[in-house]
């Protein structure tokens, strides 16, 4: 297990080297001055060098990226060039609202999911896994964002349960803060929970055609109880894959709806700073990013190997 | 099944409806968000959006109709030769950290924004200073180099708004001015709050706080309107909304004019756009009419050159630019392109110019000229068209105002190099005689209407969707301000 972990590990830093070099890189040959951008047409040349001396763009690139890594490695991700406030503080600021986001719609998702994909691949063929099966296809095939604006239609202008977006704030109470995000977090779960219904039952059902479940009928369980004890366990490796991969996309793709909802989440912060040409902020956000999805596919490949012991030993 | 499911459960977590809104707080929707908080630095609108007039105050200042007022400077001496300002400034002002107002505040603010390493935007507003000082707490003098007849108009402009030497530091964050609202908070990328100054030296501000909310998105925006989470909405986005908030009685729909000339761009160095026949061609291929009906949906008021057309001194030169497309076609033969030609269209994101494009594009294949579109952000627009030159066609609002002054600049983006216009606008800009002022401002615009330097397309209008209770606003937009300190609710 030890040995595994240390392997991941070690291919998680390389993978963090190459994806800072790509995103640095990349962002500097995109066209556009985020000198010009800050103060538009009637710019005197002097105050844009002014400016861009101030924010150190005069510099060359590998010295800039050589600060940035540099600075990252402490905790220090620089000054946004926009803001002119620490990107740390930034950051920090929005995943107050992109992560319990990200988790609420993934419990959400996970809640929803396990009990109607094991019900309905319990009873596989019956009219309640047709059911199932019908109104996950349609979950998949409706983009969230339409979701999203049909609900903002419903429970937000005609009912006024909710307001139309914004995010309350935590200082206003965890129920105010949880309530803001109720809409945003339910469209974002509608497709990821339909998906991983149909990924837990199509799992379920092939785990249920193996001998060792025939064993286990024939030395007296139910059907539901092989199910429970033998079969779940066993199909947990695709499940907690999809959840990985969810949990990641969660936290990285709301940008759409965010700007449906106009919180003030990553996604949004990324989308300013990239038409701003924000790029330390750019930068680092991806960054985050991209460290984050590398850390939860650490997180699921180790509970690959919890669930399934015989990865432990594995080359 | 599970959608019923789900309404169920959101239905249990309902909390408590919201309270309300107690008649003395007032939710202002934005499309797009400051960057920072210090005017002075800054080209974006959206700054002065939020804090001109509400929290920061400059010597003179904008009134509704675009006038120039008495602002913190109460009244001020001309010297006889038109080059000595000596400003009194108002007595018992203080900035929002306490600290009085005085002449030295004055000194600071202008000396910095002229300074060698300034960042204001708008630097050439005070190039034409020589000198300032301070001859006692209350009065302040500016020497010009030479007398000019808009610095009055300058000194209202955000990026001149006065700021303290002692609060210059955090600016950015929290920005201390004298107006008649104080900062209290920001949630960036969400929300900036003011509240009341209980301290303001004018008629305080009826309303006790205003929150500015952030909603880019259009279809939020018109959300947010519809659940009144918004109380009022300038510059609201969606023309397309506007019957419906017309029609629907909680709503009031004010349109306004804005400062800001829509004009399709041309290249005045690229062949064959160098040529005036091919520029006045592509002019008389235009149906102004047409694109403000599909890109604005009728909203804007069609000009015929580069200057507002509520300004008392405008010509309607639109004759020289009607549309025709038989003389467009004729005009291209003429200047030896019976065939047309091919050049590029690049068009920055608002929707003026993404939907006009397309209008525009089809108008001019109509007579045989072929475009080749391209969007570009704004970052990226700045980069191409505006530092790089590197364009054929472009459609873009010009925002700021009485800038006409830009057509004097032969490295300026359309690259139009016409001496007689520069010996103009210098006339114009020594010029203190307001009889002869407006006849100069006449001649300039003939002159760059009859050299089709661009196709003038139309004035910028600006739809504010508000509460129908809601008074005060200011549908007009000399400025890019939204001037919240006379807004009050109808009880």
């Amino acid at each position: 297990m030890l040995q595994y972990g240390a392997r991941r590990a070690m291919s998680l830093m390389v993978s963090l080297l190459v994806a800072s070099l790509v995103i640095f890189f990349a962002l500097e040959i995109v066209p556009g001055d985020p000198a010009a951008y800050m103060l538009g047409i009637n710019a005197e040349p002097d105050t844009l060098a002014a400016l861009r001396a101030e924010l150190g763009l005069d510099r060359a690139a590998p010295l800039r990226y050589l600060d940035w890594i540099g600075g990252m490695m402490q905790g220090d991700f620089g000054i946004s060039h926009t803001y002119r406030t620490p990107v740390a503080d930034m950051i920090a600021e929005r995943l107050k609202v992109s992560l319990p986001l990200a988790l609420y719609a993934l419990g959400l998702s996970t809640l929803i999911a396990f009990p109607a994909g094991i019900w309905a691949a319990q009873r596989r063929g019956s009219a309640v896994d047709l059911g199932v099966m019908g109104v996950t296809q349609l979950g998949v095939a409706i983009p969230n964002f339409w979701f999203a604006m049909l609900m903002v239609l419903v429970f937000a202008i005609n009912l006024r349960w909710f307001s139309a977006g914004g995010f309350a704030g935590w200082e206003a109470g965890i129920g105010a803060g949880l309530k803001s995000l109720t809409l945003p977090a339910v469209a974002l779960a509608l497709p990821q929970a339909s998906i991983l219904t149909r990924v837990m039952r199509s799992a379920l059902l092939e785990t249920l055609g193996e001998d060792y479940i025939r064993t286990a009928r024939a030395k007296g369980l139910t059907r539901g109880q092989a199910l429970r004890g033998h079969a779940l366990r066993n199909a947990m490796i695709p499940v907690l894959t999809i959840i990985g991969l969810q949990f990641s996309f969660l936290l990285a793709g709301a940008i759409i709806i965010e700007n449906v909802f106009f919180l003030p989440g990553l996604g949004r912060l990324v989308f300013q700073a990239i038409s701003a040409r924000d790029l330390i902020v750019v930068e680092s956000v991806v960054m985050l990013l991209v460290f984050a999805v590398i850390v939860v596919n650490f997180a699921v490949d180790m509970a690959y190997a919890w669930v399934d012991p015989r990865l432990r030993g594995q080359r | 099944m599970k959608v019923l499911a789900m309404t169920a459960l959101v239905g249990a977590m309902t909390f408590v409806a919201p309270v309300a809104q107690a008649k003395s707080d007032l939710v202002v929707g934005l499309q797009l968000e400051p960057p920072h908080l210090d005017p002075t630095s800054a080209a974006a609108g959206a700054i002065d959006q939020v804090l001109y007039a509400n929290v920061f105050e400059g010597l003179t200042r904008f009134g509704p109709d675009g006038s120039v007022n008495p602002g913190l400077a109460e009244s001020w001496d001309i010297s006889d030769d038109g080059r000595v300002y000596t400003f009194h400034l108002r007595k018992g002002v203080t900035f929002h950290d306490g600290s009085a107002l005085d002449a030295g505040d004055v000194v600071f603010t202008l000396d910095r924004a002229r300074a060698e390493d300034s960042q204001n935007a708008q630097k050439a507003l005070f190039a034409g200073i020589e000198s300032v000082e301070a001859l006692d707490d209350l009065t302040a003098r500016v020497t010009l180099a030479q007398p000019d007849g808009g610095f009055l108009f300058n000194m209202a402009w955000g990026d001149a708004v006065i700021v303290a030497p002692e609060s210059i530091e955090s600016i950015k964050q929290s920005p201390v001015g004298t107006g008649a609202f104080r900062f209290k908070g920001w949630v960036q990328g969400d929300r900036i709050t003011l509240e009341r100054n209980p301290d303001y030296w004018g008629e305080a501000a009826r309303l006790d706080s205003a929150t500015f909310k952030f909603i880019s998105d259009p279809t939020a925006a018109f959300a947010a309107v519809m659940a009144e989470d918004v109380q009022a909405f300038p510059f609201y986005p969606a023309p397309e909304n506007l019957p419906q908030f017309e029609a629907d009685p909680r709503f009031q729909v004010l349109v306004g004019s804005t400062e800001g000339e829509t004009i399709l761009a041309m290249n005045n160095a690229l062949p064959p756009l160098d040529n005036p026949m091919v520029r006045r061609a592509v002019a008389h291929a235009i149906d102004r009419k047409a694109i403000m009906e599909g890109a604005m949906f009728g909203l804007g008021t069609a000009i015929g050159t580069h200057f507002a057309p509520h300004h008392p001194d405008y010509v309607d030169l639109m004759y020289l630019s009607d549309y025709d497309p038989e003389l467009s076609r004729q005009l291209l033969a003429e200047a030896g392109l019976a065939e047309g030609f091919t050049t590029t269209l690049k068009l920055p994101p608002p929707s003026y110019a993404r939907r006009g494009g397309e209008i525009v594009a089809a108008q001019l294949r109509n007579v045989g000229i072929e475009t080749e579109i391209t969007n570009l952000e704004w970052a990226q627009w700045l980069e191409e068209v505006f530092r790089g030159k590197d364009f054929g066609l472009t459609i873009v609002s010009h925002t700021e105002p009485m800038d006409i002054g830009i057509y004097a600049r032969p490295e300026y983006y359309f690259q139009y190099d016409s001496p007689d216009f520069q010996a103009l606008n210098a006339a114009l800009s020594t010029e203190t005689d307001p009889e002869k002022r407006s006849e100069l401002l006449v001649q300039m615009q003939t002159r760059i209407a009859e050299d089709h330097v661009n196709a003038y397309l139309f004035q910028l209008a600006v739809p504010t969707v508000a509460d129908a209770r809601l008074r005060g606003l200011w549908a007009d937009a000399p400025t890019q301000a939204t001037d919240l300190t006379g807004v009050y609710w109808e009880e």
